[in-house]
C-alpha cells in the first residue's frame, strides 16, 4: 500500500512552508528515521524524517517550492514489495485532515455557516452560540479601508512586511541609534528568537547587546529592570507573556512603581515584549491574554498592535519611552503581512487609537488579533447594509477614550471585541467609560464579544468555541442596531 | 505557614549559635576607627530616634530598624569607591545614611513629608538617591537581589569599573530569584558583591528553622561563587573581607558572597511580639559584641582618644539626628497635587 508523505506542520501556527531541498531521490530505499527533506518556515529550517519504510516512489513537490500548505502530499512511498510505478501513479490525493494535529489553513473568506448560525454574541459566560465558529482568523488586507488618519505623508512608498519583520526592524533601528538599547531573553540570540522576531540581531549587534538568558524569567526580568534603573534601555523578551507571570513581581512592583515611590527620581525605561494570548492548540497555560491585567496598573504603558505598520512605529516609540512599556504581540499575527511606510524613522505616538475602517452605523472597538474578527465582521455587515466603524485601540494604557467616544457619538452603538476573558476585561472598561462619556448618545447597550470564561481548551473544536468568532461580532453588531 | 505550628521549633533562643569573633583581626588606624565610630553611631542614634517617633505616631506603617547591624554597612562602605551602587531590602535606613544620604531627607520620608527623599511617596522601605548611587529600599523580599544583579549587568555593559553591593537578609537568601541571579551573575562574571546580613531571624523564624544550609557563604558554591563567613559585629573584619570581595568583583572575576554574621537588637518591625528569642540572648549580644562599643573601647584604650572628645562626637551626632527629627516633624505633608505626579515620565519627542 503506497503511503503519502505530507507537508508537516512544524509549529502550532504553521500554515505553509517552503520545501527547500530533498535529501533523497526517487527510487531510494528509505527507512524510519531517515532524513528526507528540509523544510523552511518563516521561523526555522527543519528536517523531515521518514516514518514509513519502503522505496521513494515519487516526489510530488520539487525542491524550492514555496508556500506548500500543511498536509499537502509531497512524496509517495511504496511499501516493501509493492510496484513502485503503480504506487507513484496511485497516491498523492489530498487528504482532508491527515492527522488532526494541524489547524486547517485559514481562508480569507467569511465562514458563511458560522455567520448564519451564530445567534447571540454577547459575552455571556457559558454561551454556546459559537458552536460553528469559523476557522482560525486570517489576514484581512487593508485594501477595503484606506487609512483614515494620516500618520505619514500620503506619497510615502509602502513595502509589504510581516509583523515579525516589522518588530525586528524596529529593534534593529533603535539599537543602531542608541548603544544603551539591548535585547535580552530566552533564545533571542543564537536561536534567532523562539518566534524568529530577533532574527539577525546577534549577527549585527553581537552577544553584548543580544543576550541569551537561561530559562529564568523572574531573575532576568529583575536584572533587566535593575539595568534600566541605571539608564540602560533593555528590551526584555518573554517567549510568551504566559511565562512573564513568573516575572510579574518585577514588572509591577519594581518597574511600574519605582518612579512614584522615588518621588520621580528613578525611572525605568524598559520594554517587556513577546507574544500574548492564544496561538493555536497550545492549551490553557500558553494561551492567556494579559491585556486587561497590565492595563490595570498605573506606571505602565501597554501597547498591543494589530498591523505591521503599527507594530513597527509603536515598538520604536516604546523603546524610546522613558517608562516601562508592556508590548503585547500575537503569535498568529507574526506571519501576516501589511503595508509599512518606507521611512528612515517611522515612529507612532503611544496612546492613540486608529479608525481602521470608517462607518456610520455601529462602532466596533478592538485591538491586536481581535481586529481580524472585527474587520471581517465589518465586511459582512456592509453586504447587509450596515456600515461599521472599526477602531483599533493599539494602546491599552493610556487608553484613547476620545477616539472611541467621538465614534460612538456618531453611530450611537458600540460592540467591543477581544480574545481575553469577559470579566474585568478591556471591553468592560470601554463599556464603563462610554456610560460616563457617551451615555446620552447611546441607542443601545454596548455589547462585548470576548473569549469565553473558561481556561483555554486543547481540543480543536473546543478551542474554536472558546475564542470569539466573526459570527458573534456580526450578531452583536446587528443586535445593537436592532436588526 | 500554619499558625501555631510547632514543627521544628526549638525553645526561643536555644538554637541560636554563640557569636564567634574572627581569630585574626585586622587593625584600624585611629582615623579609620573614628570614621567607623561616627558612621555607626549616626545610624544607631538615627534609628533610636525613628523608633521614638514611631512610638509617638509620627512615623506610620512599617519601620524596620537596623540597630545592632551597623558594622555591616559601615564596613562595606569603607571598602567601596565612589560610584559603586548599593541596593538592599526593607531594613534600609542604615544603608542610606552610610551611602551619604542626608539624615533630614531620610527622616522626613519616614514621617511622610514633602522634604523626604521620595517626597513622602515612598516611606521607610522606598528611598533612592541617584546622586549617591543608592537604588533602594525594596519591599519585596529578595527582589533587590535580581535588581542589584541588574546594576552589575549595567556596570559590565558600560565597562564603568563599578561594583554593585547587593544586600539581603538571611530570610531573602531562601528566595528562588536569588539563585536565578547567582547563576546569571556567575555565568556572565558580573561585578556584584552579595552581602547576606545574617541576623539569625527572618521575622521570627530562626535560620535553623528556615534553612537547610545555614552557612550562607556556601549558597553560591554550585555556581562557583566564592564566599566567606565574616564576623559582622566587628567593622574591621567586615571591611577586610569586603576588600577581598570587591577586588574579586572589580577585577572581572565575577560575584562574591559575604555572609555577615550579625544581630538585630530590636524586633523585626515595630510590632514584633519578641516571643521567638530570649531577652538574655539579646542582652548577651549587646553586652559582649556591640559593634559601636567595641570601637569606642578601642578609641580610648588603643588610640588614646579622650572621653571628652568622644562625648563631643556623640553630641554632634545627636545634633544631626535631632535636627533631622525637627525637620521631619515640621516639614509640611506633600501637596495634594503630588498624588498625581511621578506616575509616568513625559516622553521626549
Amino acid at each position: 500500500m503506497a503511503t503519502d508523505i505530507l507537508m508537516p506542520a512544524l509549529s502550532p501556527t504553521m500554515e505553509e512552508g517552503k520545501l527547500a531541498k530533498w535529501l533523497v531521490k526517487e527510487g531510494d530505499a528509505v527507512k524510519s528515521g531517515d532524513i528526507l527533506a528540509e523544510i523552511e518556515t518563516d521561523k526555522a529550517t527543519m528536517e523531515v524524517e521518514a516514518i514509513d519504510e519502503g522505496v521513494l516512489a515519487k516526489i510530488l513537490v520539487p525542491d524550492g517550492t514555496e508556500n506548500v500548505a500543511v498536509n499537502t502530499p509531497i512524496a509517495i512511498i511504496a511499501a516493501e514489495g509493492e510496484d513502485v510505478a503503480a504506487a507513484a501513479a496511485g497516491g498523492g490525493k489530498p487528504k482532508a485532515s491527515a492527522k488532526g494535529d494541524t489547524q486547517p489553513a485559514p481562508t480569507p473568506d467569511m465562514d458563511a455557516e458560522g455567520m448564519a448560525d451564530a445567534p447571540s454574541a454577547t459575552a455571556k459566560t457559558g454561551d454556546d452560540s459559537a458552536k460553528k465558529a469559523p476557522a482560525a482568523p486570517a489576514v484581512v488586507t487593508n485594501k477595503a479601508a484606506a487609512p483614515v488618519m494620516q500618520e505619514f505623508p500620503a506619497d510615502t512608498p509602502m513595502v509589504s512586511m510581516t509583523v515579525r519583520e516589522a518588530l525586528r526592524d524596529a529593534m534593529a533601528e533603535e539599537m543602531r541609534a542608541n548603544d544603551k538599547v539591548f535585547v535580552m531573553g530566552e533564545e533571542v540570540a543564537e536561536y534567532q528568537g523562539a518566534y524568529k522576531v530577533t532574527q539577525g540581531l546577534l549577527q549585527e549587534f553581537g552577544a553584548r547587546r543580544v543576550v541569551d538568558t537561561p530559562i529564568t524569567e523572574h531573575g532576568f526580568a529583575g536584572i533587566a529592570v535593575g539595568a534600566a534603573f541605571t539608564g540602560l534601555r533593555p528590551i526584555c523578551e518573554f517567549m510568551t507573556f504566559n511565562f512573564a507571570m513568573q516575572a510579574i513581581d518585577h514588572i509591577i512592583n519594581s518597574a511600574a512603581k519605582t518612579l512614584y515611590m522615588s518621588g520621580g527620581q528613578l525611572g525605568c525605561p524598559i520594554v517587556f515584549r513577546g507574544p500574548n494570548g492564544a496561538a493555536a492548540r497550545v492549551g490553557a497555560q500558553h494561551s492567556h491574554d494579559y491585556s486587561a491585567w497590565y492595563s490595570n496598573v498605573p506606571g505602565l504603558k501597554v501597547v498591543s498592535p494589530y498591523t505591521a505598520s503599527d507594530a513597527k512605529g509603536l515598538l520604536k516609540a516604546a523603546i524610546r519611552d522613558p517608562n516601562p512599556v508592556i508590548f503585547l504581540e500575537n503569535e498568529i499575527l507574526y506571519g501576516q503581512s501589511f503595508p509599512v511606510p518606507k521611512l528612515d524613522d517611522f515612529v507612532l505616538p503611544i496612546g492613540k487609537a486608529k479608525v481602521h475602517r470608517p462607518g456610520t452605523d455601529v462602532t466596533i472597538v478592538s485591538f491586536s488579533i481581535g481586529m481580524t474578527y472585527a474587520l471581517k465582521a465589518a465586511q459582512a455587515l456592509a453586504e447587509e447594509g450596515i456600515e461599521a466603524e472599526v477602531i483599533d485601540l493599539r494602546t491599552l494604557r493610556p487608553m484613547d477614550t476620545d477616539t472611541v467616544v467621538a465614534s460612538v457619538k456618531k453611530t450611537g452603538r458600540c460592540v467591543t471585541v477581544e480574545e481575553g476573558f469577559p470579566q474585568s476585561g478591556i471591553g468592560a472598561e470601554i463599556v464603563a467609560r462610554l456610560m460616563v462619556d457617551a451615555f446620552d448618545y447611546l441607542d443601545a447597550p454596548v455589547l462585548r464579544v470576548t473569549g469565553k470564561d473558561v481556561p483555554m481548551p486543547y481540543a480543536a473544536n473546543l478551542e474554536k468555541l472558546a475564542l470569539p468568532n466573526v459570527g458573534e461580532v456580526i450578531a452583536a453588531a446587528k443586535a445593537v442596531c436592532y436588526k | 505557614m500554619a499558625a501555631g505550628s510547632d514543627v521544628g521549633t526549638a525553645a526561643p533562643g536555644v538554637d541560636a549559635p554563640q557569636h564567634q569573633p574572627a581569630p585574626n583581626i585586622p587593625q584600624f588606624t585611629k582615623d579609620e576607627d573614628l570614621h567607623a565610630y561616627r558612621e555607626m553611631l549616626l545610624i544607631r542614634r538615627f534609628e533610636e530616634k525613628a523608633g521614638q517617633l514611631y512610638g509617638m505616631g509620627l512615623i506610620g506603617g512599617f519601620c524596620h530598624l537596623y540597630i545592632g547591624q551597623e558594622a555591616v554597612v559601615v564596613g562595606l562602605q569603607m571598602a567601596s569607591t565612589d560610584g559603586d551602587q548599593v541596593i538592599t531590602g526593607y531594613r534600609d535606613h542604615g544603608h542610606m545614611l552610610a551611602t551619604g544620604m542626608e539624615a533630614r531627607g531620610v527622616m522626613a520620608e519616614l514621617t511622610g513629608r514633602r522634604g523626604g527623599y521620595s517626597r513622602g511617596k515612598g516611606g521607610s522601605m522606598h528611598m533612592f538617591s541617584r546622586e549617591k548611587q543608592f537604588f533602594g529600599g525594596h519591599g519585596i523580599v529578595g527582589a533587590q537581589v535580581s535588581l542589584g544583579t541588574g546594576l552589575a549587568f549595567a556596570d559590565a555593559y558600560t565597562k564603568n569599573g563599578k561594583v554593585s553591593f547587593t544586600y539581603m537578609g538571611d530570610g531573602a537568601a531562601n528566595q528562588g530569584q536569588v539563585y536565578e541571579s547567582f547563576n546569571m551573575a556567575a555565568l556572565w562574571k558580573l561585578p556584584v558583591v552579595y552581602v547576606v546580613e545574617n541576623n539569625r531571624y527572618a521575622m521570627g523564624t530562626s535560620v535553623a528553622r528556615a534553612s537547610a544550609q545555614t552557612d550562607f557563604s556556601k549558597r553560591g558554591l554550585s555556581f562557583g561563587i566564592p564566599g566567606e563567613q565574616v564576623d559582622g559585629m566587628d567593622v574591621r573584619t567586615v571591611r577586610e573581607a569586603a576588600e577581598r570581595a570587591v577586588e574579586h568583583a572589580r577585577s572581572g572575576q565575577g560575584p562574591f558572597i559575604l555572609e555577615m554574621q550579625t544581630y538585630r537588637y530590636r524586633g523585626h518591625s515595630m510590632s514584633d511580639p519578641a516571643k521567638y528569642r530570649t531577652k538574655d540572648e539579646v542582652s548577651k549580644m549587646r553586652d559582649e559584641h556591640d559593634p559601636i562599643e567595641m570601637v569606642r573601647k578601642r578609641l580610648i584604650e588603643a588610640h588614646g582618644v579622650s572621653e571628652a572628645d568622644l562625648k563631643a562626637t556623640d553630641a554632634k551626632i545627636r545634633e544631626i539626628v535631632n535636627d533631622a527629627a525637627e525637620f521631619a516633624t515640621h516639614d509640611p505633608e506633600p501637596d495634594p497635587k503630588e498624588l498625581w505626579t511621578d506616575i509616568l515620565l513625559e516622553a521626549s519627542a
